[in-house]
Protein backbone atom coordinates (compact mmCIF):
# COMPACT_ATOMS: atom_id res chain seq x y z
CA UNK A 1 0.00 0.00 0.00
CA UNK A 2 2.54 2.55 1.13
CA UNK A 3 4.69 2.35 -1.98
CA UNK A 4 1.61 3.13 -4.02
CA UNK A 5 0.56 6.00 -1.82
CA UNK A 6 3.95 7.60 -2.19
CA UNK A 7 3.88 7.86 -5.95
CA UNK A 8 5.70 11.09 -6.71
CA UNK A 9 4.07 13.95 -8.58
CA UNK A 10 4.40 13.39 -12.28
CA UNK A 11 4.60 9.63 -11.89
CA UNK A 12 2.34 7.55 -14.10
CA UNK A 13 -0.86 6.53 -12.35
CA UNK A 14 -2.68 4.93 -15.25
CA UNK A 15 -0.98 3.35 -18.24
CA UNK A 16 -2.60 1.48 -21.11
CA UNK A 17 -0.21 -0.25 -23.50
CA UNK A 18 -1.38 -1.72 -26.80
CA UNK A 19 -4.77 -2.76 -25.40
CA UNK A 20 -7.01 -4.89 -27.59
CA UNK A 21 -10.59 -5.77 -26.83
CA UNK A 22 -13.38 -7.28 -28.91
CA UNK A 23 -17.02 -7.94 -28.18
CA UNK A 24 -17.51 -11.05 -30.31
CA UNK A 25 -16.59 -10.10 -33.87
CA UNK A 26 -16.66 -6.38 -33.06
CA UNK A 27 -13.22 -4.90 -32.43
CA UNK A 28 -13.72 -2.14 -29.86
CA UNK A 29 -10.17 -1.37 -28.78
CA UNK A 30 -7.51 -1.85 -31.41
CA UNK A 31 -4.13 -1.27 -29.83
CA UNK A 32 -4.93 1.58 -27.45
CA UNK A 33 -1.98 3.21 -25.69
CA UNK A 34 -2.05 6.22 -23.39
CA UNK A 35 -1.06 7.13 -19.89
CA UNK A 36 -2.02 9.57 -17.17
CA UNK A 37 0.41 11.28 -14.85
CA UNK A 38 -0.36 11.96 -11.23
CA UNK A 39 -2.41 15.11 -10.82
CA UNK A 40 -3.31 15.27 -14.50
CA UNK A 41 -6.74 15.42 -16.09
CA UNK A 42 -7.09 13.29 -19.20
CA UNK A 43 -10.17 13.78 -21.35
CA UNK A 44 -11.16 11.02 -23.76
CA UNK A 45 -13.28 12.26 -26.61
CA UNK A 46 -14.66 10.70 -29.74
CA UNK A 47 -17.82 9.59 -31.52
CA UNK A 48 -20.28 7.19 -29.94
CA UNK A 49 -18.97 3.70 -30.53
CA UNK A 50 -15.36 4.80 -30.86
CA UNK A 51 -14.39 2.76 -27.79
CA UNK A 52 -13.84 5.57 -25.29
CA UNK A 53 -16.20 4.28 -22.60
CA UNK A 54 -14.85 0.78 -23.01
CA UNK A 55 -11.30 2.06 -22.60
CA UNK A 56 -12.34 3.83 -19.40
CA UNK A 57 -14.15 0.78 -18.03
CA UNK A 58 -11.08 -1.39 -18.69
CA UNK A 59 -9.11 0.79 -16.26
CA UNK A 60 -11.39 -0.32 -13.41
CA UNK A 61 -11.67 -3.79 -14.95
CA UNK A 62 -15.37 -3.59 -15.63
CA UNK A 63 -14.23 -5.05 -18.93
CA UNK A 64 -11.42 -7.57 -19.30
CA UNK A 65 -9.04 -7.02 -22.15
CA UNK A 66 -7.94 -9.54 -24.78
CA UNK A 67 -4.32 -8.45 -24.94
CA UNK A 68 -2.04 -5.63 -23.93
CA UNK A 69 -1.24 -4.19 -20.54
CA UNK A 70 -2.99 -1.88 -18.12
CA UNK A 71 -1.19 -0.69 -15.01
CA UNK A 72 -3.08 1.42 -12.47
CA UNK A 73 -1.42 2.69 -9.30
CA UNK A 74 1.23 0.04 -9.71
CA UNK A 75 -1.31 -2.80 -10.12
CA UNK A 76 -1.40 -4.98 -13.20
CA UNK A 77 -5.07 -4.76 -14.15
CA UNK A 78 -4.65 -7.26 -17.02
CA UNK A 79 -3.32 -9.89 -14.61
CA UNK A 80 -6.06 -12.45 -13.87
CA UNK A 81 -4.67 -12.73 -10.32
CA UNK A 82 -5.33 -9.01 -9.69
CA UNK A 83 -6.80 -8.11 -6.30
CA UNK A 84 -9.88 -6.49 -7.80
CA UNK A 85 -11.19 -4.94 -4.61
CA UNK A 86 -7.80 -3.41 -3.83
CA UNK A 87 -7.77 -1.86 -7.31
CA UNK A 88 -11.25 -0.44 -6.81
CA UNK A 89 -10.24 1.16 -3.52
CA UNK A 90 -7.64 3.11 -5.48
CA UNK A 91 -9.96 3.96 -8.35
CA UNK A 92 -13.23 5.87 -8.04
CA UNK A 93 -15.73 5.67 -10.87
CA UNK A 94 -18.79 7.82 -11.59
CA UNK A 95 -21.33 6.79 -14.20
CA UNK A 96 -23.68 8.61 -16.53
CA UNK A 97 -26.73 7.32 -14.65
CA UNK A 98 -25.48 8.23 -11.12
CA UNK A 99 -26.49 4.82 -9.72
CA UNK A 100 -27.07 5.99 -6.18
CA UNK A 101 -28.64 3.30 -4.01
CA UNK A 102 -32.32 4.31 -3.89
CA UNK A 103 -33.16 2.78 -0.51
CA UNK A 104 -30.37 4.60 1.34
CA UNK A 105 -30.15 8.26 2.32
CA UNK A 106 -27.37 10.30 0.75
CA UNK A 107 -25.41 9.93 3.98
CA UNK A 108 -25.88 6.14 3.97
CA UNK A 109 -24.92 6.00 0.30
CA UNK A 110 -21.63 7.68 1.16
CA UNK A 111 -20.81 5.87 4.42
CA UNK A 112 -21.60 2.38 3.11
CA UNK A 113 -18.32 1.63 1.35
CA UNK A 114 -15.94 3.19 3.90
CA UNK A 115 -17.56 1.27 6.78
CA UNK A 116 -17.89 -2.02 4.88
CA UNK A 117 -14.68 -2.02 2.93
CA UNK A 118 -12.23 0.01 4.99
CA UNK A 119 -13.66 -0.70 8.41
CA UNK A 120 -14.03 3.01 9.12
CA UNK A 121 -16.11 3.65 12.24
CA UNK A 122 -19.68 4.90 11.72
CA UNK A 123 -18.90 8.24 13.38
CA UNK A 124 -15.80 8.81 11.30
CA UNK A 125 -17.55 7.77 8.10
CA UNK A 126 -20.33 10.27 8.83
CA UNK A 127 -17.73 12.96 9.33
CA UNK A 128 -16.17 12.06 5.97
CA UNK A 129 -19.60 12.07 4.34
CA UNK A 130 -20.23 15.58 5.64
CA UNK A 131 -16.87 16.72 4.31
CA UNK A 132 -17.42 15.08 0.91
CA UNK A 133 -20.89 16.62 0.61
CA UNK A 134 -19.55 20.04 1.52
CA UNK A 135 -17.01 19.60 -1.26
CA UNK A 136 -19.78 19.05 -3.82
CA UNK A 137 -22.07 21.67 -2.30
CA UNK A 138 -24.77 19.35 -1.00
CA UNK A 139 -24.45 19.67 2.77
CA UNK A 140 -28.18 20.35 3.17
CA UNK A 141 -29.18 17.12 1.39
CA UNK A 142 -27.41 14.68 3.69
CA UNK A 143 -30.61 13.11 5.05
CA UNK A 144 -32.47 13.08 1.74
CA UNK A 145 -33.15 10.06 -0.41
CA UNK A 146 -31.78 10.06 -3.97
CA UNK A 147 -35.20 10.40 -5.60
CA UNK A 148 -35.71 13.68 -3.73
CA UNK A 149 -32.73 15.19 -5.55
CA UNK A 150 -32.39 16.63 -9.05
CA UNK A 151 -30.21 14.84 -11.59
CA UNK A 152 -27.34 17.25 -11.05
CA UNK A 153 -27.57 16.87 -7.30
CA UNK A 154 -27.67 13.09 -7.62
CA UNK A 155 -24.59 13.15 -9.79
CA UNK A 156 -22.75 15.36 -7.30
CA UNK A 157 -23.78 13.00 -4.51
CA UNK A 158 -22.40 10.11 -6.57
CA UNK A 159 -19.11 12.00 -6.90
CA UNK A 160 -19.08 12.56 -3.12
CA UNK A 161 -19.71 8.84 -2.60
CA UNK A 162 -16.64 8.02 -4.68
CA UNK A 163 -14.52 10.70 -3.00
CA UNK A 164 -15.30 9.33 0.46
CA UNK A 165 -13.26 6.25 -0.45
CA UNK A 166 -10.25 8.55 -0.94
CA UNK A 167 -9.36 7.20 -4.39
CA UNK A 168 -6.04 7.95 -6.03
CA UNK A 169 -7.64 8.37 -9.43
CA UNK A 170 -11.18 9.20 -10.49
CA UNK A 171 -12.89 7.96 -13.63
CA UNK A 172 -15.87 9.83 -15.08
CA UNK A 173 -17.95 8.11 -17.72
CA UNK A 174 -20.01 10.76 -19.52
CA UNK A 175 -21.24 12.03 -16.19
CA UNK A 176 -23.15 15.00 -17.59
CA UNK A 177 -24.74 13.36 -20.64
CA UNK A 178 -28.11 12.94 -18.88
CA UNK A 179 -28.24 16.52 -17.59
CA UNK A 180 -29.51 19.83 -18.96
CA UNK A 181 -26.95 22.65 -19.44
CA UNK A 182 -27.60 24.24 -16.05
CA UNK A 183 -27.23 20.99 -14.12
CA UNK A 184 -24.25 20.07 -16.28
CA UNK A 185 -22.63 23.31 -15.17
CA UNK A 186 -22.99 22.53 -11.47
CA UNK A 187 -21.46 19.08 -11.91
CA UNK A 188 -18.58 20.40 -14.01
CA UNK A 189 -17.87 23.00 -11.33
CA UNK A 190 -17.37 20.19 -8.83
CA UNK A 191 -15.01 18.41 -11.21
CA UNK A 192 -13.09 21.65 -11.73
CA UNK A 193 -12.67 21.89 -7.98
CA UNK A 194 -11.27 18.37 -7.87
CA UNK A 195 -8.81 19.21 -10.63
CA UNK A 196 -7.69 22.29 -8.70
CA UNK A 197 -7.11 20.06 -5.66
CA UNK A 198 -4.79 17.92 -7.77
CA UNK A 199 -6.98 14.84 -8.22
CA UNK A 200 -5.87 12.56 -11.03
CA UNK A 201 -8.80 12.13 -13.37
CA UNK A 202 -9.77 10.36 -16.56
CA UNK A 203 -12.99 11.51 -18.09
CA UNK A 204 -14.98 10.51 -21.09
CA UNK A 205 -16.89 13.59 -22.14
CA UNK A 206 -18.79 15.30 -24.92
CA UNK A 207 -18.35 18.71 -23.27
CA UNK A 208 -15.69 20.11 -25.59
CA UNK A 209 -15.58 23.55 -24.01
CA UNK A 210 -15.04 21.99 -20.63
CA UNK A 211 -12.37 19.63 -21.95
CA UNK A 212 -10.59 22.57 -23.51
CA UNK A 213 -10.46 24.41 -20.19
CA UNK A 214 -9.68 21.54 -17.83
CA UNK A 215 -7.74 18.86 -19.73
CA UNK A 216 -3.99 18.49 -19.34
CA UNK A 217 -4.10 15.81 -21.99
CA UNK A 218 -6.69 14.90 -24.61
CA UNK A 219 -7.12 11.54 -26.29
CA UNK A 220 -9.27 11.45 -29.42
CA UNK A 221 -10.46 7.94 -30.12
CA UNK A 222 -11.55 6.86 -33.56
CA UNK A 223 -12.47 3.31 -34.60
CA UNK A 224 -10.92 1.75 -31.51
CA UNK A 225 -7.62 3.55 -31.85
CA UNK A 226 -6.06 6.61 -30.28
CA UNK A 227 -6.26 8.75 -33.37
CA UNK A 228 -4.87 11.91 -31.88
CA UNK A 229 -3.22 12.58 -28.55
CA UNK A 230 -1.93 15.82 -27.12
CA UNK A 231 -2.59 18.76 -24.87
CA UNK A 232 -5.90 20.63 -24.82
CA UNK A 233 -4.52 22.61 -27.77
CA UNK A 234 -5.50 19.78 -30.14
CA UNK A 235 -9.10 20.79 -29.49
CA UNK A 236 -8.40 24.20 -30.97
CA UNK A 237 -5.95 23.18 -33.66
CA UNK A 238 -6.55 19.55 -34.55
CA UNK A 239 -3.91 17.92 -36.72
CA UNK A 240 -6.02 15.13 -38.20
CA UNK A 241 -9.02 15.67 -40.49
CA UNK A 242 -11.07 13.19 -38.39
CA UNK A 243 -10.68 15.23 -35.22
CA UNK A 244 -11.33 18.45 -37.13
CA UNK A 245 -14.53 16.94 -38.51
CA UNK A 246 -15.53 15.62 -35.06
CA UNK A 247 -15.06 19.06 -33.56
CA UNK A 248 -16.96 20.63 -36.42
CA UNK A 249 -14.06 22.95 -37.21
CA UNK A 250 -13.00 21.24 -40.43
CA UNK A 251 -14.38 21.57 -43.95
CA UNK B 1 -87.20 -23.23 3.51
CA UNK B 2 -85.79 -22.18 6.78
CA UNK B 3 -82.21 -22.29 7.92
CA UNK B 4 -81.94 -23.10 11.54
CA UNK B 5 -78.71 -21.78 12.97
CA UNK B 6 -77.72 -22.45 16.54
CA UNK B 7 -74.29 -21.29 17.65
CA UNK B 8 -74.83 -21.94 21.36
CA UNK B 9 -73.11 -25.31 21.63
CA UNK B 10 -70.25 -24.11 19.45
CA UNK B 11 -69.60 -20.83 21.18
CA UNK B 12 -69.23 -22.74 24.43
CA UNK B 13 -66.15 -24.31 22.88
CA UNK B 14 -64.46 -20.97 22.20
CA UNK B 15 -61.24 -21.85 24.06
CA UNK B 16 -60.64 -24.65 21.55
CA UNK B 17 -61.18 -22.24 18.66
CA UNK B 18 -58.73 -19.81 20.17
CA UNK B 19 -56.04 -22.43 20.70
CA UNK B 20 -56.58 -23.67 17.12
CA UNK B 21 -56.30 -20.15 15.75
CA UNK B 22 -53.12 -19.60 17.73
CA UNK B 23 -51.58 -22.76 16.31
CA UNK B 24 -52.54 -21.69 12.78
CA UNK B 25 -50.85 -18.36 13.36
CA UNK B 26 -47.79 -20.08 14.81
CA UNK B 27 -47.52 -22.33 11.77
CA UNK B 28 -47.83 -19.29 9.50
CA UNK B 29 -45.20 -17.29 11.36
CA UNK B 30 -42.70 -20.16 11.48
CA UNK B 31 -43.15 -20.97 7.80
CA UNK B 32 -42.96 -17.28 6.86
CA UNK B 33 -39.71 -16.69 8.72
CA UNK B 34 -37.98 -19.92 7.67
CA UNK B 35 -39.52 -19.78 4.19
CA UNK B 36 -38.09 -16.29 3.66
CA UNK B 37 -34.65 -17.55 4.67
CA UNK B 38 -34.95 -20.49 2.26
CA UNK B 39 -36.27 -18.17 -0.43
CA UNK B 40 -33.31 -15.82 -0.16
CA UNK B 41 -30.79 -18.66 -0.22
CA UNK B 42 -32.69 -20.44 -3.00
CA UNK B 43 -32.82 -17.30 -5.11
CA UNK B 44 -29.10 -16.69 -4.63
CA UNK B 45 -28.41 -20.32 -5.57
CA UNK B 46 -30.60 -20.10 -8.71
CA UNK B 47 -28.78 -16.98 -9.83
CA UNK B 48 -25.31 -18.09 -8.80
CA UNK B 49 -24.40 -19.71 -12.10
CA UNK B 50 -22.86 -22.53 -10.10
CA UNK B 51 -23.88 -25.67 -12.00
CA UNK B 52 -24.75 -27.78 -8.94
CA UNK B 53 -26.35 -25.04 -6.81
CA UNK B 54 -28.47 -23.81 -9.73
CA UNK B 55 -29.77 -27.30 -10.52
CA UNK B 56 -30.45 -28.25 -6.91
CA UNK B 57 -32.44 -25.05 -6.43
CA UNK B 58 -34.33 -25.52 -9.69
CA UNK B 59 -35.15 -29.14 -8.82
CA UNK B 60 -36.45 -28.08 -5.40
CA UNK B 61 -38.60 -25.29 -6.78
CA UNK B 62 -40.08 -27.32 -9.63
CA UNK B 63 -40.80 -30.43 -7.56
CA UNK B 64 -42.65 -28.36 -4.94
CA UNK B 65 -44.53 -26.19 -7.41
CA UNK B 66 -45.77 -29.21 -9.35
CA UNK B 67 -47.09 -31.37 -6.50
CA UNK B 68 -50.05 -30.80 -4.16
CA UNK B 69 -49.39 -29.48 -0.67
CA UNK B 70 -51.32 -32.38 0.89
CA UNK B 71 -49.09 -34.90 -0.84
CA UNK B 72 -46.00 -32.99 0.35
CA UNK B 73 -47.31 -33.07 3.91
CA UNK B 74 -47.88 -36.83 3.70
CA UNK B 75 -44.42 -37.35 2.23
CA UNK B 76 -42.81 -35.53 5.14
CA UNK B 77 -45.09 -37.23 7.68
CA UNK B 78 -44.71 -40.80 6.43
CA UNK B 79 -41.16 -40.25 5.25
CA UNK B 80 -40.03 -39.37 8.76
CA UNK B 81 -42.11 -42.21 10.20
CA UNK B 82 -40.48 -44.75 7.87
CA UNK B 83 -37.09 -43.59 9.13
CA UNK B 84 -38.32 -44.53 12.58
CA UNK B 85 -38.38 -40.91 13.72
CA UNK B 86 -41.52 -39.76 15.45
CA UNK B 87 -42.14 -36.01 15.55
CA UNK B 88 -45.19 -34.22 16.90
CA UNK B 89 -47.76 -33.37 14.22
CA UNK B 90 -47.07 -29.67 14.74
CA UNK B 91 -43.39 -30.07 13.90
CA UNK B 92 -44.17 -32.07 10.79
CA UNK B 93 -46.78 -29.53 9.71
CA UNK B 94 -44.38 -26.61 10.24
CA UNK B 95 -41.63 -28.41 8.32
CA UNK B 96 -43.88 -29.28 5.38
CA UNK B 97 -45.32 -25.77 5.14
CA UNK B 98 -41.83 -24.26 5.31
CA UNK B 99 -40.57 -26.51 2.53
CA UNK B 100 -43.62 -25.63 0.46
CA UNK B 101 -43.55 -21.87 0.86
CA UNK B 102 -39.76 -21.78 0.54
CA UNK B 103 -40.08 -22.85 -3.09
CA UNK B 104 -42.60 -20.15 -3.98
CA UNK B 105 -40.59 -17.59 -2.04
CA UNK B 106 -37.46 -18.57 -3.96
CA UNK B 107 -39.17 -17.68 -7.22
CA UNK B 108 -40.64 -14.42 -5.93
CA UNK B 109 -37.35 -13.22 -4.45
CA UNK B 110 -35.48 -14.29 -7.56
CA UNK B 111 -37.76 -12.02 -9.56
CA UNK B 112 -36.92 -9.24 -7.11
CA UNK B 113 -33.18 -9.82 -7.52
CA UNK B 114 -33.55 -9.85 -11.30
CA UNK B 115 -35.35 -6.50 -11.14
CA UNK B 116 -32.32 -4.73 -9.64
CA UNK B 117 -30.56 -2.83 -12.45
CA UNK B 118 -27.11 -4.14 -13.29
CA UNK B 119 -25.82 -0.58 -12.96
CA UNK B 120 -26.59 -0.66 -9.23
CA UNK B 121 -24.35 -3.68 -8.83
CA UNK B 122 -21.62 -2.09 -10.95
CA UNK B 123 -21.70 1.01 -8.77
CA UNK B 124 -21.31 -1.17 -5.69
CA UNK B 125 -18.47 -3.13 -7.29
CA UNK B 126 -16.82 0.15 -8.20
CA UNK B 127 -16.85 1.02 -4.48
CA UNK B 128 -14.93 -2.20 -3.77
CA UNK B 129 -17.80 -3.92 -1.95
CA UNK B 130 -17.55 -7.71 -1.85
CA UNK B 131 -20.20 -9.94 -3.41
CA UNK B 132 -21.86 -10.81 -0.07
CA UNK B 133 -21.79 -7.13 0.93
CA UNK B 134 -23.44 -6.19 -2.37
CA UNK B 135 -26.19 -8.77 -1.88
CA UNK B 136 -26.76 -7.68 1.70
CA UNK B 137 -26.53 -3.89 1.45
CA UNK B 138 -27.41 -3.05 -2.14
CA UNK B 139 -29.56 -5.80 -3.62
CA UNK B 140 -31.54 -7.41 -0.80
CA UNK B 141 -33.76 -4.64 0.49
CA UNK B 142 -34.71 -3.03 -2.84
CA UNK B 143 -35.35 -6.52 -4.26
CA UNK B 144 -37.67 -7.45 -1.40
CA UNK B 145 -39.33 -4.05 -1.63
CA UNK B 146 -40.13 -4.65 -5.29
CA UNK B 147 -41.83 -7.99 -4.59
CA UNK B 148 -43.19 -7.24 -1.12
CA UNK B 149 -46.89 -7.33 -2.11
CA UNK B 150 -46.42 -10.65 -3.93
CA UNK B 151 -44.44 -12.03 -1.03
CA UNK B 152 -46.93 -11.08 1.66
CA UNK B 153 -49.92 -12.42 -0.25
CA UNK B 154 -48.00 -15.68 -0.69
CA UNK B 155 -47.61 -15.89 3.08
CA UNK B 156 -51.30 -15.17 3.71
CA UNK B 157 -52.10 -17.87 1.16
CA UNK B 158 -49.83 -20.20 3.10
CA UNK B 159 -51.67 -19.45 6.34
CA UNK B 160 -54.95 -20.38 4.66
CA UNK B 161 -53.40 -23.49 3.13
CA UNK B 162 -52.19 -24.61 6.56
CA UNK B 163 -55.74 -25.92 7.09
CA UNK B 164 -54.62 -28.94 5.09
CA UNK B 165 -52.35 -29.98 7.94
CA UNK B 166 -55.51 -30.99 9.82
CA UNK B 167 -55.11 -34.18 7.79
CA UNK B 168 -52.15 -35.20 9.94
CA UNK B 169 -53.93 -34.07 13.11
CA UNK B 170 -51.97 -30.90 13.72
CA UNK B 171 -54.39 -29.20 16.10
CA UNK B 172 -54.83 -26.01 14.14
CA UNK B 173 -58.02 -24.16 13.45
CA UNK B 174 -59.54 -26.50 10.86
CA UNK B 175 -58.69 -29.64 12.86
CA UNK B 176 -60.33 -28.09 15.92
CA UNK B 177 -63.39 -27.31 13.82
CA UNK B 178 -63.54 -30.89 12.61
CA UNK B 179 -63.64 -32.17 16.18
CA UNK B 180 -66.24 -29.66 17.26
CA UNK B 181 -68.63 -30.29 14.42
CA UNK B 182 -68.46 -34.04 14.93
CA UNK B 183 -69.19 -33.52 18.63
CA UNK B 184 -71.98 -31.02 18.21
CA UNK B 185 -73.45 -32.01 14.82
CA UNK B 186 -73.50 -28.29 14.04
CA UNK B 187 -71.28 -28.46 10.98
CA UNK B 188 -72.54 -25.40 9.09
CA UNK B 189 -72.32 -23.12 12.13
CA UNK B 190 -68.86 -24.45 12.95
CA UNK B 191 -67.45 -23.70 9.53
CA UNK B 192 -69.10 -20.28 9.40
CA UNK B 193 -67.18 -19.42 12.56
CA UNK B 194 -64.01 -20.94 11.20
CA UNK B 195 -64.29 -18.91 8.00
CA UNK B 196 -64.69 -15.74 10.05
CA UNK B 197 -61.69 -16.73 12.14
CA UNK B 198 -59.56 -17.18 9.00
CA UNK B 199 -60.60 -13.78 7.75
CA UNK B 200 -59.56 -12.33 11.10
CA UNK B 201 -56.20 -14.11 10.93
CA UNK B 202 -55.65 -12.80 7.39
CA UNK B 203 -56.31 -9.28 8.60
CA UNK B 204 -53.90 -9.78 11.49
CA UNK B 205 -51.21 -10.96 9.09
CA UNK B 206 -51.80 -8.12 6.64
CA UNK B 207 -51.60 -5.61 9.46
CA UNK B 208 -48.38 -7.27 10.61
CA UNK B 209 -46.85 -7.07 7.14
CA UNK B 210 -47.88 -3.43 6.82
CA UNK B 211 -46.13 -2.66 10.13
CA UNK B 212 -43.08 -4.68 9.11
CA UNK B 213 -42.99 -2.76 5.83
CA UNK B 214 -42.90 0.53 7.72
CA UNK B 215 -39.87 -0.69 9.65
CA UNK B 216 -38.10 -2.35 6.72
CA UNK B 217 -38.58 0.40 4.16
CA UNK B 218 -37.97 3.71 5.94
CA UNK B 219 -37.69 5.49 2.60
CA UNK B 220 -41.28 4.64 1.70
CA UNK B 221 -42.40 5.76 5.13
CA UNK B 222 -40.55 9.07 4.74
CA UNK B 223 -41.88 9.69 1.26
CA UNK B 224 -45.40 8.75 2.27
CA UNK B 225 -45.72 5.68 0.06
CA UNK B 226 -45.70 2.74 2.49
CA UNK B 227 -46.24 -0.75 1.11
Amino acid sequence: MSDIANVATGATVVALTNVHKSFGPLKVLDGVTFDVARGDVLCIIGRSGSGKSTALRCIDRFETIDSGEIVVCGRKVHDPALDLRALRQDVGIVFQSYNLFPHLTIEENITLAPTCVKGTSKAEAREQARAALAQVGLSDKIQHYPEQLSGGQQQRAAIARSLAMRPKVMLFDEVTSALDPELTGEVLKVIEGLAADGMTMVMVTHEMGFARSIADRVVFMHRGKVHEHGTAAVLTTPTTPELAQFLGTGL
Amino acid sequence: MKINLDFGAILERWPSFVSGAIMTLELAVIATVLGTAIGVLGAIARRSGHPVATRVAAFYVESIRNTPLLVQIFLVYFGLASLGVKFPAFTVAAAALTINVGAYTTEIIRAGFDAIPKAQIEAAEGLALSKPQIYWHVVMLPAIEKVYPALTSQFVLLMLASSVTSQISAEELTAVANYIQSDTYRAFETYILVAIAYVALSLVMRAGFYGLGLVMFPRRRRLGTPL
